[in-house]
């Protein structure tokens, strides 16, 4: 595998130096996990915190007195809603209702937004955002190389960062963010994330990558037995996985509509027209014919992307992530079946590899963190 | 850097093999248990399978992959290293010893010939690591 068109992070060398091992992830270049390993750094983000490089994550600098309006019509959540320091999940959808992409909305001001999007996609996004731009006021500007990002996860997440920033974090709600500076380092501080523990992700100059990086590491006791650990891919994968998140390209692609992926709570019909909204509005009418849901496997074996579902021999659907479950210890999955088929407790079978191994559909989010 | 014994013989797939009488013990190298990471599952054939050298005869699976193994030469299977149903970190923790997979009857002495050297297998690995 050659390294050297992909893109890399402001991190890559100190990934590198940190041992982690490295690979292709939507045209990057980045740590799948490091020498503490997969399931040791998935149960510590779990039990005291992980710090991960997102900083290919892209950026979509929205602007302009119809900032919300445009937004709000590609985009299935309504951007209304939202005040100043808050974010929320959302999605660009086709006119068929399906995902072009998911991504956080930031609203800093009534005019000035900013379209947190999946690495893979970003220009896709880019491209579709600005061919959908009608003649509403706003200037669009691909931000992504204006920034790093680094998410700190987990249970300790706040009294490590607290170290670093005289931003009284635990006034940061969740879902809303907070500008100020970290280790004299102007930042946006947003408390979301990707694994299901409470934490933040921390927005900066790349430049400052580094710095903000060691700090972290630092104050989270990094070497020490309970200290952060620096977490890869793989560990990102299955905590978001266990806390029943969808992944773009897996749960949610231009094949699934919203309905289909149970993201029906960030698709507003009555916010006034969006992309897509008139054929949503008729699936829910009429109802729609499969589903994602979660499965956990009750024989030994493991499932795996796009193995296929069987009820009684026959295939019936299509797993979009399976995976063994580090802190559940349980080999777990989603993936899309007739609704006949999605019952609690309904028995299903996994090909795997040719062998149908027995599983059945359970609830999601698979794992729930206890809120304080 | 992988630890690679002297007194094993090794396959281009990553397994190795210690020959011991008329039967050979098999498992896969550190090299290849770094490489795929902590190990949750290993799928074994059972006693009394004949298996071609270079056939899959099982699957290795970590978090985020699954690997088939191979044999390094043919033989029919006469023990299996059933510990590792439980407790498959064994193969990352002790991939030469407690990571044993199978021992097979070797059917063709002769082949562990073909197989690469400590040195080779060392060589190998660099080349394929670049």
């Amino acid at each position: 595998m050659s390294a050297q068109n992909l893109k890399q992070t402001p991190l890559n060398s100190v990934h590198r130096s940190l041992g982690g091992r490295m690979v292709e992830f939507g045209g990057w270049d980045m740590p799948v996990q490091y020498p503490a390993g997969t399931v040791e750094e998935h149960l510590r983000t779990r039990t005291v915190a992980g710090l991960f490089d997102v900083s290919h994550m892209g950026e979509i600098d929205v602007r302009g007195a119809d900032a919300i309006p445009f937004v709000n019509r590609i985009t299935s959540n309504d951007v209304t809603k939202l005040v100043d320091g808050q974010a929320q999940y959302s999605t660009l959808t086709t006119p068929e209702g399906t995902v072009v992409d998911d991504l956080l909305v930031y609203r800093f001001t009534e005019d000035r937004l900013l379209l947190v999007v999946n690495a893979g996609t970003t220009d896709k996004d880019w491209e579709w955002i600005r061919s959908h731009h009608e003649d509403e006021r706003v200037e669009l500007r691909n931000a992504s190389a204006e920034y790093c990002q680094i998410a700190l996860q987990g249970p300790e997440a706040i009294p490590i960062l607290q170290k670093l920033t005289e931003t009284p974090l635990e006034e940061i709600k969740y879902y809303h963010f907070s500008e100020g500076e970290v280790e004299g380092v102007p930042a946006i501080i947003s408390r979301t994330g990707y694994t299901g523990e409470d934490g933040f992700e921390v927005y900066a100059a790349p430049d400052k990558a580094e710095q903000l990086w060691n700090k972290i590491l630092n104050a989270g006791g990094y070497g020490k037995p309970e200290g952060v650990l620096p977490c890869g891919l793989a560990a990102r994968n299955t905590l978001r996985l266990e806390a029943g998140m969808a992944l773009y390209g897996h749960e949610i692609t231009e094949e699934t509509t919203l309905l289909e992926a149970n993201l029906g709570w960030i698709c507003k019909l009555n916010k006034g027209d969006f992309i897509g909204r008139e054929r949503l509005a008729q699936q829910k009418e009429e109802g729609v014919k499969r589903k994602l849901v979660g499965f956990e496997m009750t024989e030994r074996g493991i499932a795996r992307d796009d193995q296929d579902v069987l009820v009684d021999g026959q295939k019936v659907g299509r797993v979009t992530s399976g995976s063994p479950a580090p802190f559940l210890k349980k080999n777990i999955g989603m993936a899309y079946v007739p609704v006949e088929h999605t019952g609690e407790g309904q028995d299903i079978q996994i090909d795997v590899r040719g062998r149908a191994i027995g599983a059945k559909i359970v609830k999601t989010p698979f794992y729930k963190r206890q809120r304080q | 850097m992988a630890n690679i014994p002297d007194d094993l013989h090794y396959s281009k797939d990553h397994e190795w093999l210690r020959v011991e009488g008329d039967t050979g013990v098999i498992g896969i190298t550190d090299y290849a248990q770094n490489s795929l990471g902590d190990v949750v599952y290993v799928e074994l054939p059972k006693a009394g399978e004949p298996f071609g050298a270079h056939e899959s005869f099982g699957t290795v699976e970590s978090v985020k992959a699954v690997s088939e193994i191979f044999t390094p030469v043919s033989g029919e299977v006469v023990e299996v290293n059933d510990a590792l149903s439980d407790e498959p970190e064994k193969v990352n923790n002790d991939p030469y010893g407690e990571g044993w997979m199978v021992r097979m009857r070797l059917s063709n002495p002769g082949e562990v010939d073909s197989l690469l050297t400590a040195a080779e297998y060392e060589d190998f690995t660099k080349s394929e690591g670049e």
